[in-house]
Formats: structure tokens, sequence, C-alpha cells
């Protein structure tokens, strides 16, 4: 989506005034490398400066993907800095007035590839691992990617824009402990007797709404249920003793290749 | 109506000599008998008590549920409509980002004039371009805008009449509460305790918007309290005032909530107990001398604003009639205090609460900081936080929305002090159940709940300040920074993140009628009456929306 120049000024202006950061400081790097300190603080400067025109994870300008480390011009740490302050008017994009530690922090975040855990995640190959993905891994019995697989299991079409290679590493390794709570395993009963097992897409104070085994969409009053309960175990099975390091790492690479609808 | 003409001389003479309009639309006086008047909404608080109370009973328990929507306005503007309309005669005032005001019919929602201020892209504020809205004497009403100026306007033209500068926008200070006139001056407190400012309450004169007085809510050299900082700390202290106080006329006190020292999270920068940050102060209305002040957490390392609305109540206190502040603060207790000395009289926690281990006798907290990556409890956001709360002398109860389960890991570091920008002291993560899953923010996120109640619910308590116990409570999925508005029907009105307008029986917190409006409410309703309906008007999202009964069908 391309925006029309005056909206992505408003934006950046908003952007400006919506947030400080939630953290201030960050430590400077050393030795050429950025600490997990100076990521953590950027993933904050990126929140509150950047995301709203960038978005969460880096790729809403188009042509750019943050978190990849695809952009218009920029090639160097220098470079990315010296659009963060100087803008670019042209594309709509105002310059920014940080201190030094705050545009440190930002790159780190950026080279970090966005994850605040800052953990270097060996990725493996990418054929390797849609191999495992479709034969040992079984993971198209759950998951779907595209148009293809069902829709029991979160769909996985964009998952290599939305998560690190840490949080896919993790998510693969300790499925029930990295789950997201919304996509909790719910069991319902209704007053009338209905039995309805499914993934929880959505719920507020008088109502929840999910995807049932059957993939249909489901909304439903609480007021109107027996039975309501909320699984904390993931149905994923852990790759963590079936699969060896290496295979990991191909699935991790399989999983970021997967970048959605171009 | 036609004047005699003997009075009509009458009337002119009273001006000139006055040089003041005496006809002006709200005098003082209206103000202060506020109450009487329940068709108008006339402080942002709904009265100088801030109850937040109106004797309108039209619409009961029995009738809720023919509430239909009369009107709606959209707000244009992008970002969180936390503004509070004031109704003066079947006129409305309400403000949108970020200084926008609008008079607005109340019956129709069609717009007589709409002023646009536009503040100084220098602004800088911590948690968005908000406004909460307007205060009104005269036929002024009064504005304080993001850069920190305040803007007297015409109530019939929607003309500006005057522009003073209360702070400097370089370095950061900024208003976006609702001012509060008192007599012939409009008090007005400044935002920017993220950004090192040492903050204030001050006084303009209606008329001309020159200044009355400041009171500086960081004692300087020589001041008492001032022994409460270290070196030149005070100087850039932040203890913001950004959220309306009251007023007792018969005592002559003014009462306002004072915000976070700075650095937010680095206590250990800013030895001492930080006077009069997350404190309230009560100020004599015509001189803005401090007469005495009450601090809710000393030497505060989690941001626990005080800047919630000291709600004031005339009640039995043990037996004997007393004059009360209720106070649900950030910091996760209830205080009832006495409201002409600041005595403390009680302290209850409300949510739970590990950075201290209670009360003293004084009502000083005995504080337990937790270990480092540990979680606190309540988190950044607070038990409660500037949400306006509700005392219904019918029930006796006090309302107000609290955030329940929710925590967080602090950060301390040192923070160096530089003009307008952030002044931090470390930072903080929510306490989330699984690494990188997403948490609660400040605003709602997005219509999809993906944090949900794992990292903390919304829940609105009904306490009884005699015995600080909550009487009943109301459960929300999402965290509400919704306020409260109750009638002398017993109706309870407030809203919450997820877009629920919701009416609960004030006595019991029975749900009684709800209405899906689409966007996070977070502000609190109010209510009013033109040509003998009373009507309901909330913000959700974009957009307000004002109920009224729906009209017997012939």
């Amino acid at each position: 989506m391309t925006m029309p120049r005056s909206v992505l000024i408003i934006l950046g202006v908003a952007g400006l005034l919506a947030g400080a950061p939630e953290r201030g400081d960050a430590q400077g790097s050393q030795d050429h490398q950025y600490t997990s300190q100076d990521i953590e603080a950027g993933s904050r400067v990126y929140t509150a400066q950047c995301a709203l025109c960038h978005g969460v994870n880096g790729d809403t300008v188009s042509g750019i993907d943050l978190r990849r480390g695809k952009f218009r011009r920029s090639i160097s740490d220098e470079d990315i800095a010296g659009v963060i302050a100087a803008g670019v008017p042209a594309a709509g994009m105002p310059g920014f007035t940080l201190r030094p530690a705050e545009v440190t922090a930002i790159l780190a975040f950026i080279r970090a590839g966005f994850d605040p855990s800052g953990v270097a995640v060996k990725v493996g190959n990418v054929a390797r691992g849609q191999e495992l993905y479709a034969s040992k891994g079984k993971c198209a019995t759950c998951h779907r990617i595209a148009a293809n697989g069902p829709r029991t299991a979160p769909d996985l079409t964009d998952i290599g824009a939305a998560r690190s290679p840490a949080a896919l590493q993790r998510a693969l390794l300790d499925p029930t402990a990295s789950m997201w709570p919304i996509n909790r395993p719910v069991h319902i009963v209704t007053k009338d007797g209905r039995e309805i097992r499914g993934r929880r897409l959505n719920e507020d104070t008088y109502t929840v709404q999910l995807i049932d085994q059957d993939e249909r969409l489901v909304s439903l009053n609480k007021a109107d249920l027996k039975v309501f309960e909320v699984g904390k175990t993931s149905p994923m099975p852990s790759a963590a003793g079936t699969f060896t390091a290496d295979e990991v790492a191909d699935l991790v690479a399989y999983l970021l290749s997967l970048k959605g609808m171009q | 109506m036609r004047l005699s003409l003997n009075l009509r001389w009458v009337l002119v003479a009273l001006v000139l000599v006055a040089g003041y309009p005496v006809l002006a639309q709200v005098p003082y006086d209206r103000i202060v008998r506020a109450a009487a008047e329940p068709q108008n909404w006339l402080t942002y608080n709904g009265g100088y008590f801030s109850q937040r109370y109106s004797t309108l009973s039209q619409v009961t328990a029995a009738n809720v549920n023919d509430l239909e929507v009369k009107w709606m306005v959209q707000n244009q503007v992008f970002g969180a409509w936390q503004s509070n309309p004031l109704v003066v005669d079947g006129v409305m005032y309400l403000t949108e980002r970020p200084n926008d005001v609008m008079a607005v019919d109340a019956k129709t929602g069609a717009m007589f004039w709409l002023y646009r201020y536009t503040p100084s892209d220098k602004a800088r504020v911590c948690c968005g371009a908000n406004n909460r809205g307007v205060a009104i004497l005269g036929d002024t009403v009064f504005m304080g805008t993001l850069d920190a100026h305040l803007v007297a306007i015409d109530t019939k033209s929607g003309r500006p009449i005057w522009n003073t500068e209360v702070g400097d926008v370089n370095k950061a200070y900024s208003i976006t509460m609702a001012p509060l006139v008192v007599k012939d001056k409009v008090l007005v407190g400044v935002g920017g305790g993220e950004f090192g400012i040492r903050g204030f309450v001050a006084a303009y004169e209606a008329r001309t918007g020159k200044e009355a007085w400041r009171f500086y809510t960081i004692p300087g050299p020589g001041e008492p309290g001032h022994e409460t900082w270290k070196d030149d700390d005070w100087e850039h202290g932040g203890a913001p005032a950004w959220i309306t106080g009251s007023f007792d006329p018969n005592l002559n006190l003014t009462y306002w909530g004072i915000g976070n020292p700075g650095p937010d999270w680095n206590p250990d920068q800013r030895p001492g107990d930080n006077l009069y940050s997350d404190s309230v102060v009560a100020l004599d209305a015509d001189t803005g001398k401090l007469r005495w002040h009450f601090q809710f957490t000393p030497n505060d390392g989690y941001d626990y604003d005080s800047v919630q609305v000291p709600v004031l109540a005339d009640m039995n206190w043990r037996g004997a009639p007393a004059k009360l502040m209720l106070w649900a603060n950030r910091n996760g207790y209830v205080y009832a205090l006495d409201r002409v000395t600041g005595k403390f009289l009680s302290g209850t926690p409300f949510v739970k609460v590990n950075w201290s281990s209670g009360l003293d006798e004084r009502g000083r907290p005995i504080q337990t900081p937790q270990p480092a990556g540990q979680p606190t409890y309540p988190g950044n956001q607070g038990g409660t936080n500037w949400y306006p709360p509700s005392f219904s002398p019918r029930t006796g109860l006090f309302y107000f929305a609290a955030w329940d389960n929710y925590g967080t890991v602090y950060r301390k570091e040192e923070s160096e002090y530089e003009p307008g920008r952030n002044f931090l002291g470390g930072g903080f993560t929510v306490v989330a159940p699984a690494a990188g899953a997403p948490t609660v923010g400040i605003g709602r996120r997005g219509p999809i709940n993906n944090w949900t109640d794992e990292v903390g619910h919304g829940a609105l308590l009904a306490v009884d300040p005699q015995t600080g116990s909550t009487k009943w409570r109301f459960e929300q999925f999402d965290v509400s920074d919704s306020g409260m508005l109750t009638t002398a029907s017993d109706l309870l009105f407030t809203g919450g993140r997820e877009g629920h307008f919701h009416a609960l029986d004030a006595r019991t917190g029975q749900l009684l009628w709800r209405a899906s409006l689409g966007g996070q409410i977070v502000m609190a309703p109010i209510t009013y009456q033109v040509e003998g309906k009373q009507y309901l008007s909330v913000i959700a999202g974009n957009t307000l929306v004002t109920f009224g009964l729906r009209e017997a069908r012939r």
C-alpha cells in the first residue's frame, strides 16, 4: 500500500507526539557489536518512534523491510542513522531528533531482526526445511501455508515476516511455553448442550470468537455457555528430541522464508 | 421576556461599573451550585467535589433498555479520544486532539462552531496528543494546549480572546487536562513528568490571562520540603499535574494530584522523599499557598503518578460528620483523608500489591522493592490511573476502574537530564505469559485482543470508604481506562477498551444494559438534560455517541 505523502507526514508527526520510548538511555555499542541492552532498548525506541509508519514488523512502507535488512538506499549503519536524522522528505518521512544512544538502539534492534531477546539463532537450509515441514514434521497436518493445509493451527503464510528466528526456534522447541495466549485451545459446552472445540481468535468481556474443528468461524455469548475452558497446553508436539539441531535450523530457515503474499 | 425600562438601565449601569458582563452565561455562582442544575455538566468532573454523580433520574433500571442512539459526532483526528464534554444550557463544548474545540447542539449534535489551535511542532508528550476538555466561566471557555499555552475562547463565536504561555514547550511542558475555574481565576497544571520538567499548578485571571499565582510542585531552595531532594535534582524532578483538581468553596482549598518524580524508574538517582511528587496538595484558592500535603508514594520508582481526581465527600467517619477526600491511587491503595487537615484516615490495597507490605499509622508505605528481574505489582500503568472515579452519596460507594493482576519488571539506570528530552532512568517490561507475546499497552492495540487477560484485566470496583473493602466488582476481560458516572436512580455508567458502554445497578453491580460501540472508551460518560429529556454522552473510538430514551410511539 502506498500512502499519500501528506498522510505519511501526519503519521510521522503523530508518532513523535504519541510516544516517549518506555526506556531511555541505551548502552553504547562496544567492539562493533550491539549488546542485548541495545537491542532491548531499541525495541522500545522503535515502537515509540518508528512503528507507526514502518509497522510492528518493519515492512509496511513499500520496498522496505527493516527487520529483514531490506532498505531502499542504506547499506551501512551510518546510512541508516543518516536517514533517521534527515528523514526522506520526498517519501514523507520526517527527520527525527534522537540522542546517539537511541539511534544506536534502533540500529541494534534492526540488525537483530527485531528480536528483543537478541539471541543469535542458527538458520539452516530452506529447501531441507520445507522437506522436513512436509514429511517428518507433519506440520501440514494442522498448519496452513497460502491456500494449502487445514486451519486447525495458526496460518503460517507470513510467519517469517511476523516472527524472529529466535521466536521460531522457541516455538519449535517449546510450543506450550511460547504459545501466544490468544491461540489457546478452547473447550466449550453451551447451555443448550452443544460441545465445541477449537482455537481462540478473539475474546472480550461478553463474547468469544473461535475457529472450531470443522473450520467454522463461531462467535458466542459467554452468558450462553455452561462450560468455557481455555487450555494452557499447546496441541503441537515439541521438536526437541525428535529433531536434530540441524533439522530445527532448517525448519527455522523455511519458516523464515514465508513472507506472505508479495 | 421584556425587561422594564428601569431594570434595563440598572443592568447597563452594572455592566459599565463592573466592566465585565454581569449577564455572562456562567458566573462563578452557577459553578458553585452546579449540583442544583443537573441538566448541565459545568466542570470536567461535574462539580467542584468531582463526584461525577448526577441527580438526574429519568433513566432508571426499569427503562434503561429503552435507551437508543440520538446523535453522534465523528472525530476526524487520529488517536485516543479522552475528552470530557461540558454541557451548558443546551450547548455542548467538546475538544478533540490535539487542540480543537467544538460547540455542538446538545440535542442534535449539529455544530455551531469549531476552533482549531495548532500547537507548536516542538510539543512533546509521553502518551499521546491528548486533550481532556475545557472549563467555562462567563461567556468564555478555557483550553490548555499541547504546547503549554492557555487559550480563552468566546463561547458564542468560537474566536480566541487571549492566549498565555503557561510553560516552555522547548522544555517539554504540555497541558492535556481540562482547566478548573475557581472564582475569577483559571487553574491549570502541566504535564512533562517523563521529560524532567519542574511541575506546577498556576492560576490565571479569567479576563486577561495574567498569571495570578503559581505553586511549584517541587519546593525551591529555602522552602519547606526542599530538603527531600538532593543537589540540583529538584530543578528537573518532574512532579507534573495533568489531571483536573477539585475545590471546596467553604474551606477555600483547591486540591491537586501530583505526578511522578523524574527520572521515572531510577529512585536511586534522586534520593529523598521527592516532595510533592505522588502527593495530593491542598492550596489556598486565592493565593496558591500550600495548606497541607499528603504523599502517597515517597521516592517512587514505579511511575505511580498521583494524578487521580480528588473526590470530595461529606459523610460520616467513625460515627461523626466529616469532610473527606477519597482517593484510589495508581500505587494500588484506596485512601480516605481528612480534607481539612490532610490527615490520613485509612488506606487499603484494592489490587495485588508487592511494592510495599502495608502503610504505617500515618499512611506512609513500608516499601518492599522486588529483586531485579522480578515483577512488581501493580505494574507501570498502576492499579488505577487518571480515569475519573465516581462517588454516589446515595449508595455511599466509591467507584473506579482497576487493573488487576497486572505487573511489570522494572530496570533502572542513570539518566542525564537534557532539556526537552526523555528523562526516564531505565525501562520496564509488562509481565506476559510467553516471551515475545503481546502485552497490554497505553491504549488499546487493536480490535483483536491477542494479549488477553493473562497480562492483567479490568475490574470496576465499588468500594465502601468506611472500610476500604470492595463491596462488589465487575470483571472485564481487557483493562479499562474508562471513568465512571452515577445517577440518582442508582445507575452506574462506564465503558472500557473493548468499546462496550454498560449500565450497572450501582448498589449491586448487576449488569442492566449494554451497547457495543466498537471503539475504546477512554473518558467518563456524562449526563445532561435538554427540554426536559435526559441524555447520556460517551466517546468510543472516534465517535461521540449520545443516548436518550426511546419516545413512546403514537
